[in-house]
């Protein structure tokens, strides 16, 4: 089951059947490649049903990051790795975005806690976390045409997954995919959150541009997963 | 566009360093992340008043810091949210152990970075309560969804929580007074002219020299309607009665009534729309106990101004009376 759409496609395999602080470097890393790559898609999607400043925003915010990254010492944990993510996207990304992706990812660290390492129902757990900080700050609901509709399918297959016994990077993979279609099936909503919902019925037809840049975020923790811990 | 600044991007941080300087007897500017601080903070024992909001509307709030009022104010970019890793420190900084009030007014972006740094602040040991702000009773039938925004009324909720902070209340009873607050005021502008945000350099929206716009938002959003220019008189009733129906006004009520100037009125029109709105409350009944007239939240140099009434009671009054110093309010201090 491979991603298909309009950004690059992970290549998947040799899952992690537990993810390390290696990973969760990794994971940002990739994505801000993968945001940098489709800033122009990212903004070309918010120009037409919102402000167009998604992709630079969020493309900001990742390259503040990895800076960051690049300049610190090296966390303890994957919890440390996604807490810094958050102040860094929190102070950086702006909008509502900023404290979207900031809360997700900070409540994803809270639920990894001091875990050095993290498995699959871990995972799930952590994703339900992000996705539940992003549902308390926004207020929105499955097909509001939001980043929840990426998100919320995200959960539900991560949590199945997880319990069919998939390895760790398995969960992942899992919830990348169905990010990946929540993004694809925001095109006919009529948005009902967000500054696309002051366009009323001229909302349908475009692709939700915060599902999409969530649906690429997973994607890339996915890849992470494949990329580290073989 | 003619404006006395060095460059579009330094307006927010030169303005705030020339605004330390000028009162560094209240003050303390933290510039790197940016927010401001009451001198003599964090005040043991005492619950922390922390509000903020995008820059463009001064005083608010950092002219409100200071003895009676806030504790800490956190200016954004122009018109734009501040963010968590300022709000955060600046809540920590004035958490004198008695936990902190979080003033927020009602948009979106100031509501979710509030929120995200309350949050924050829980974890470090912080306790935070939040009063969001939203008096503006124009937007009804604005563009915008996400509720009432909050305009004028924060003036009064950050004396008035101030002050019963100051008289030594607990952060619940703080937070009921600031709530109280939002509960009993209402207010509503007009533009006669746009402003310019300086990094834009073009006016935010576009009025005919014979038209003004009823409900204007406090960053130029669009109100409840576009009419032809009319007498003071007939603008100050367009916007007073909005406000005395939401309310419920009756006779025998008492107010605080606030004329504001959004940053492009001389003060002889502000009183002019005072004298007139006094004149229709006492018509109504209602008496105007206490009173505030020039500019206390504006919209740059946007020309025009806002009516604000508080229904009052003998607390608030013994609130609004006790002393406060800051920078743009003073009295008893």
């Amino acid at each position: 089951m491979g991603l298909t759409g309009p950004y690059r496609s992970p290549a998947l395999g040799g899952l992690a059947v537990t993810l390390s602080t290696e990973w969760a470097v990794a994971w940002l890393r990739g994505a801000a490649e993968v945001v940098a790559e489709n800033r122009a898609l990212l903004i070309d999607l918010d120009r037409a049903i919102g402000d167009a400043d998604h992709g630079e925003n969020l493309d900001r915010g990742f390259s503040a990051v990895v800076a960051k990254l690049d300049a610190g010492e090296d966390p303890a944990t994957p919890g440390e790795v996604l807490k810094n993510a958050a102040m860094t996207l929190m102070s950086t990304v702006g909008g509502a975005a900023g404290p979207l992706y900031g809360t997700a990812f900070l409540r994803a660290a809270k639920a990894l806690g001091d875990a050095v390492e993290v498995g699959p129902h871990e995972a799930a757990a952590m994703l339900e976390a992000a996705r539940d900080g992003v549902v308390a700050r926004g207020k929105a609901e499955v097909g509001d045409k939001t980043m929840i509709d990426a998100w919320t399918p995200a959960v539900e297959s991560a949590r199945t997954a997880a319990a069919a016994g998939a390895s760790a990077g398995e969960v992942l993979s899992a919830a990348a995919n169905a990010a990946h279609a929540g993004a694809v099936a925001t095109e006919p909503l009529v948005a009902r959150k967000g500054r696309a919902s002051y366009l009323g019925e001229r909302s349908a037809n475009h692709r939700d541009p915060g599902a999409v840049s969530t649906a690429m975020i997973l994607q890339a923790a996915a890849v992470a997963a494949g990329s580290v811990n073989l | 566009m003619k404006k006395l600044i060095n460059s579009p991007r330094a307006v927010v941080a030169e303005s705030v360093e020339g605004f330390g300087r000028a009162h560094a007897d209240l003050v303390t500017v933290h510039p790197e992340p940016l927010f401001i601080t009451r001198k003599d903070s964090p005040v043991s024992g005492k619950v922390g008043l922390v509000s903020g909001g995008g820059s463009g509307h001064e005083p608010l709030h950092a002219g409100y810091v200071g003895r009676g009022m806030l504790d800490a104010a956190v200016p954004g970019a122009m018109f734009t949210s501040p963010t968590p890793d300022q709000i955060l420190p600046a809540t920590i900084a004035v958490d004198g152990g008695a936990g902190v009030l979080h003033i927020v007014k009602n948009y979106t972006g100031d509501v979710l970075n509030f929120e995200t740094a309350a949050e924050l602040a829980e974890e470090e040991g912080v306790t935070v309560r939040s009063v969001l702000v939203n008096d503006d009773v124009a937007v009804e039938d604005s563009l915008y969804t996400a509720g009432r925004r909050g305009v004028g009324g924060t003036v009064f909720v950050e004396r008035l929580a101030g002050a019963a902070a100051e008289r030594g209340d607990d952060l619940d009873a703080v937070a009921a007074v600031a709530q109280r607050v939002v509960d009993n005021v209402r207010s509503m502008g007009v533009a006669l002219a746009a402003c310019t945000v300086p990094h834009a350099g073009v006016p935010s929206f576009d009025l005919a020299e014979d038209e003004i716009e009823i409900g204007i938002g406090i960053h130029g959003e669009p109100g409840r309607h576009r009419i032809a220019m009319e007498d003071a008189d007939g603008i100050t009733a367009r916007l007073l009665e909005p406000i005395t129906a939401d309310l419920a006004l009756t006779a025998g009520d008492r107010v605080l009534l606030m004329v504001n100037g959004m940053g492009g009125t001389p003060a002889s029109e502000l009183y002019i729309v005072f004298r007139k709105t006094v004149e229709l409350l006492e018509a109504q009944g209602v008496k105007v106990e206490r009173s505030l007239v020039g500019n206390y939240i504006t919209a740059l140099e946007m020309q025009g101004a806002s009516i604000s009434v508080l229904r009052l009671d003998d607390e608030l009054v013994e609130l609004w009376d006790s002393p406060v110093h800051t920078a743009a309010l003073r009295w008893g201090a």
